[in-house]
């Protein structure tokens, strides 16, 4: 009767997280919501909240990872859940077990949900199938996606900015690989943000060349592909540096890293052409020298660092969300 | 296809959420409702009728916005008898509605001692009990800038039920500082305690059955200030 529209919301559509495609704008923003809660603990003298006690949260990671494993783990221990790490070369897939009976095994142990990390694309989807109470988190499959990363790019965009709707968010780099970047195409046509990729054309996926991307009603039909960096960073209010993948790069998609890191790298010459009050973002691990100078990454426009600190409010909001939901269409 | 009459008719069906129905008009919708067919109104399906008649609640004012004024008066004048006071206190305000109402103790209070008293919010949803049984809401978030150690906390909600979100509310508080007294104001007192909570402050004492809603409406929120209590038509 008297309650608002973000209040009768009670939870994403969603069991699982797998990429950002299936998310609209209202769900985003009650993540967005949520996490604006989850910052507040976060800057508390205690760091404990009792949201998620007698839960379990299982990483499972075939791919090493720094900030994203410890961030999920963080977060669960946060909101009070039991956290529980595996990693591929400590499991029993050394003993030639298959995704499927780890995954299996994992659920018959009462696992609430799952943070999988797998160097395969659809990894995370081919899980979610074989589920029927544990929720699944994709933290990264191949080349494909990575949504909590995207999530916290967009809300640190929010953050520092306003809105994201409108803005002109420019991706610089390694688009071939990068699942980061992918997760985030979804993610900022959503909110409804001005797309320019930026990179080299052996590192474009060759699909953004395709005239069918261009048709009318396609999500993707606004994004623009620029080659030269200085035409795409003008006017630009954030600029999104993609790490180089570097043991992806045996193909030969590159002459050098020296021509490339002359080309595409941003320096804060370049970074001028920009918005003054532009925002530089990189999800890590970086090269610096590479795609970023050092002086870009640790100055004043640089928000990398508190880009992980909200990692772990986002993912304390999406395992809340996840676990204590009412999901009633459960289904991918 | 709507007729003139009609549409006065519509008018007076929407007026209604916020003014009570005459009680014939009431069982007569509510009639209608059950039957399935709106004999009233012919068969016209544009028409809104008041919450409370879809449901087969009666609607009752139980608080004018005149006597949640003095309400909130006495509340504000017991908090600083009890306390001998402003000095330490802190009001702390329950979301959604307990927030405005701990800004207006503040506001009353001040017009009596002439000094500012510190308000906080606080969002129960990471300390609820039932969040594996229930939906969660969504949060809002808790903004309690000053520290609460030592002080004097006073929990400000608008209707007191089961006790379940005091008992959050003071875990959470728990976990914030270590104030030296933890007190309780509501608006309405519904009674039907789970847990071994009672009040401090109490504005009305309204005895209910389990199956009765009390609703708190207040100007910032909902535009207008009232308390309505629904009861199902047996």
């Amino acid at each position: 009767m008297t309650t608002n529209d973000t209040n009768t919301r009670k939870s994403i559509r969603q069991k699982h997280i797998l990429d950002l495609d299936g998310l609209n704008q209202s769900d985003i923003q009650l993540i967005f919501e949520n996490t604006d809660s989850m910052m507040e603990v976060l800057n508390r003298g205690i760091r404990k909240v009792p949201a998620l006690r007698g839960k379990t949260i299982i990483t499972l990671f075939y791919e090493s990872s720094t900030r994203t494993r410890v961030s999920f783990e963080q977060a669960g221990k946060i909101l009070s859940a039991d956290v529980i790490n595996v990693s591929s070369d400590s499991s029993s897939s050394k003993k030639g077990e298959s995704l499927y009976n780890t995954a299996l095994t994992l659920q018959a142990m009462k696992a609430d949900a799952i943070v999988i990390r797998h160097q395969h694309s659809g990894a995370g989807y081919f899980l979610a199938q074989q589920m029927n109470s544990t929720s699944i988190i994709n933290a990264g499959d191949g080349m494909h996606a990575h949504p909590t990363q995207s999530l916290l790019d967009l809300y640190t965009i929010k953050k520092h900015l306003g809105t994201i709707s409108s803005k002109k968010v420019v991706i610089v780099g390694d688009l071939l690989y990068s699942r980061v970047a992918r997760s985030n195409l979804w993610g900022l046509t959503t909110m409804g943000a001005n797309i320019v990729l930026c990179g080299p054309n052996t590192l474009l996926p060759q699909d953004f060349l395709d005239s069918r991307l261009r048709e009318a009603n396609h999500p993707f039909r606004r994004i623009q592909i620029e080659e030269n960096i200085d035409n795409a960073l003008e006017g630009a209010d954030v600029v999104m540096t993609l790490r180089l993948q570097s043991e992806r790069q045996k193909a030969g998609h590159l002459p050098s890293l020296r021509e490339y890191s002359r080309r595409f790298g941003i320096t804060s010459k370049r970074l001028k052409i920009a918005n003054p009050n532009a925002i530089i973002m990189h999800p890590g691990p970086m090269n610096e020298g590479v795609e970023i100078e050092s002086d870009v990454a640790h100055g004043p426009q640089s928000v990398i660092e508190s880009q992980v600190t909200t990692g772990v409010a986002i993912r304390m909001a999406i395992l809340y969300d996840l676990i204590t939901g009412n999901h009633s269409e459960k289904e991918l | 296809m709507p007729t003139a009459p009609f549409k006065s008719v519509q008018r007076v069906c929407q007026g209604s959420e916020r003014f009570a129905l005459p009680v014939w008009v009431a069982r007569l919708l509510n009639a209608s409702c059950r039957s399935g067919q709106r004999f009233f109104f012919g068969k016209s399906t544009s028409i809104s009728y008041p919450s409370s008649a879809l449901k087969n609640m009666s609607e009752k004012k139980i608080q004018t916005d005149v006597q949640m004024k003095r309400a909130l008066t006495r509340i504000s004048h017991e908090i600083l008898e009890r306390n001998s006071g402003a000095k330490d206190l802190i009001l702390v305000g329950m979301h959604s509605r307990g927030v405005p109402l701990a800004f207006r103790i503040r506001g009353l209070i001040s017009s009596y001692e002439g000094q500012t008293v510190d308000v906080g919010s606080l969002d129960i949803g990471l300390y609820r009990d039932d969040l594996s049984v229930k939906p969660q809401a969504a949060m809002k978030p808790t903004d309690i800038s000053v520290d609460i150690s030592g002080r004097i906390v006073v929990i400000v909600d608008d209707v007191l039920y089961t006790g379940r979100s005091i008992r959050a509310a003071m875990d959470a508080i728990n976990d914030l500082g270590r104030p030296s007294q933890i007190q309780l104001a509501v608006l309405i007192d519904r009674g039907h305690r789970e847990l071994p909570i009672r009040a401090d402050f109490v504005g009305k004492n309204v005895p209910t059955s389990r199956e009765e809603d009390v609703e708190v409406k207040l100007v910032e929120i909902d535009g207008l200030d009232e308390v309505v209590i629904s009861s199902p038509i047996t």
